[in-house]
């Protein structure tokens, strides 16, 4: 039933919801997620599309040294955008942020639908392949979902991740600690914003077609869902969440249009029935102690004297 | 006399028609415990947030060893040795109590992110001496047995020692303690203000203490200032202000709960002194 185009799916799902965790450690709920998406979707698209040194063939291939690359021109656009952008939203709280950041996600989308070059509503057609087969496309996506799960284990070890945590309890009590609140929030969703654009650059091959329509508010939502299902206190619920929630959609579609419905329930039902999220630290603790708390705990008893 | 470690200078803050602290000047000497005292609404807290940057101030000017520091953010501030803890107490809840005061030693010693990431021996020096000093610091303030427990879910006089634990950890030259006490028993007090006393030998510390027990600052303090609808009515060692008549009329002679104590520092005998 899951089939290797769907587990593709689901990863990128996974790494999108990485995406909307990484702000929301330190406490920012943004929904930009999909503008940085289609910022390195769309930037992707075009590179390979039209610039013949990256060395797209005749018969629709593509070398996987220049998906690599593309995914980091992506990461850096959209990171450049976080930048910019972030600053100024990033001043904004709660849900002034989150609708400054959907403000975001529209502008970004007219942007790329209304740009010259970028196809307008059809988008950009013919995106050369790295691989013959979705199977192919495992790989990049898994190394990218690793690398980005192993930062941020490690982000909860070290003094950024726990500024990240403490800004997400108490702002101001972290500002009166000595932690550059601005500086810690910025790199959070600067961050964020690398993980949606590699992402993008790695969607926009395996989607082979890409269009304004691929980073929309809708995607916004459904980002967000990924976190609150899965759970934003550790980093293993967005995963969870993302691929969950991918993967729901088609593997309920024997049901028909009800799959829908059926979709929408599970988002409603799941805060309602687990409040923090299907995967919480209490349960990473039972299931084996590899959450934060028990690691730091770990480390702070051969240190205590 | 020496450099100020702090001084304020005619330092006033409006709430829309409110003055909350209305020009209040005075400075405070290395090492010393300094209290500020005054009735409820008095502007004590609002003092303390602007010294600390987390309110700007309407007027006048803060001193750091002599130099303007008004109007900087609050971590700036912090970094130059100003720390606080909050009347309402402010911890990071879901937080340990050892990574509460994890969080606030981030710098001592500074280590970069890329040794964090890629788990450097350089990190790992920085974490094993942030480690170290937070354990000891728990252990100076009494909560070692209770380093794993999340925050949020300490007992009250708990919950005030980790606030002072976490302010110390940033390595202040001025601690502001608001209202250290509120909410602890006569026991628990007698033991803050020798904890406090302890602290300051310690920690080379100097002290300003917002408190409305008014025998425990009398024992505590070297001087104190006296605040009353925003403004400084009495400043002076703790003898002068209990004898200063404005004092005894605004505050001390109300007979509000604190107010009853004016007389009964000498009387409890806690060992816990100033000097
Ligand atoms: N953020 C604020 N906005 C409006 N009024 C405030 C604010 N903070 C304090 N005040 C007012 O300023 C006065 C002094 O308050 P505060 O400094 O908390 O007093 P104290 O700590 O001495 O009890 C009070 O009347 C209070 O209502
Ligand atoms: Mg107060």
């Amino acid at each position: 039933m899951i089939d290797n185009g769907l587990l593709v799916q689901m990863l990128l799902g996974a790494l999108l919801g990485l995406s909307v965790y990484l702000p929301l450690a330190a406490g920012q709920l943004s929904l930009a997620t999909p503008a940085f998406y289609a910022v390195g979707g769309t930037l992707a698209a075009l590179l390979s599309t039209r610039w013949s040194a990256l060395g797209a063939t005749a018969d629709g291939g593509f070398p996987v040294p220049s998906l690599l690359l593309e995914m980091a021109l992506g990461g850096l656009l959209a990171g450049l955008l976080a930048l910019l952008v972030g600053r100024l939203v990033l001043r904004l709280q709660g849900i002034y942020l989150a609708i400054s950041t959907i403000a975001l996600v529209e502008i970004v989308r007219v942007a790329i639908l209304n740009l010259p070059f970028t196809g307008g509503a059809v988008g950009i057609f013919a995106i050369p392949q790295p691989f013959a087969t979705a199977a192919g496309y495992l790989l990049p996506a898994l190394a990218l979902l690793a690398l980005a799960g192993w930062l941020c284990q490690r982000l909860e070890l070290m003094p950024l991740g726990r500024a990240m945590a403490a800004i997400r309890n108490d702002e101001l009590a972290a500002r009166c600690m000595g932690i550059d609140t601005t500086r810690v929030k910025l790199i959070a969703f600067v961050l964020s914003a690398v993980l949606a654009g590699s992402t993008g650059a790695l969607a926009a091959h395996f989607l082979n077609t890409w269009n304004a329509r691929q980073g929309s508010f809708d995607a916004s939502i459904t980002t967000l869902a990924f976190v609150i299902l899965g759970g934003s206190r550790t980093w293993l619920g967005p995963v969870v969440g993302g691929l969950l929630l991918t993967a729901l959609p088609e593997l309920l579609r024997p049901v028909g249009d009800a799959r829908l419905v059926l979709f929408g329930l599970v988002i409603l039902l799941g805060p309602v029935l687990a409040p923090q999220g299907l995967i919480t630290p209490a349960l990473l603790e039972r299931l084996g102690g590899w959450g934060l708390r028990s690691a730091a705990g770990r480390d702070a008893e051969g240190a205590q004297p | 006399m020496s450099v100020p470690l702090l001084e304020v200078r005619e330092l006033s803050r409006r709430f829309g028609g409110l003055l909350a602290v209305d020009q209040v000047s005075f400075a405070v000497q290395p090492g010393e415990i300094f209290g500020l005292i005054g009735p409820n609404g008095a502007g004590k807290t609002t003092l303390f947030n602007l010294i600390s940057g987390v309110t700007p101030p309407s007027g006048g000017a803060v001193l750091w060893r002599g130099a303007p520091i008004t109007g900087q953010p609050p971590h700036r501030l912090n970094r130059l040795g100003l720390a606080r803890t909050f009347q309402n107490l402010r911890l990071f809840e879901d937080l340990s109590v050892l990574e509460n005061v994890l969080v606030a030693l981030q710098r001592r010693p500074r280590s970069s992110a890329a040794g964090g990431l890629l788990n450097s021996a350089g990190h790992r020096r920085a974490e094993r001496q942030r480690l170290q000093a937070a354990w000891q610091l728990l252990e100076e303030l009494g909560l070692t047995a209770l380093a794993e427990r999340q925050a949020g879910t300490l007992a009250y006089g708990d919950r005030r020692r980790l606030e002072m634990a976490r302010a110390l950890a940033t390595d202040p030259s001025l601690l502001l303690l608001d209202e250290p006490a509120a909410g602890l028993n006569p026991a628990e007090k007698d033991q803050l203000c020798q904890l406090i006393a302890a602290l300051r030998q310690s920690h080379q510390l100097t002290v300003m203490i917002i408190e409305h027990h008014v025998p425990l600052l009398m024992r505590l303090c070297d001087r104190m200032a006296v605040l009353d609808f925003g403004v400084r009515i009495a400043l002076g060692t703790p003898e002068d202000v209990r004898r200063d008549p404005q004092v005894i009329e605004a505050y001390l002679g109300t007979g509000s709960g604190a107010g009853s104590g004016s007389g009964g520092g000498s009387g409890s005998g806690s060992g816990c002194s100033a000097s």
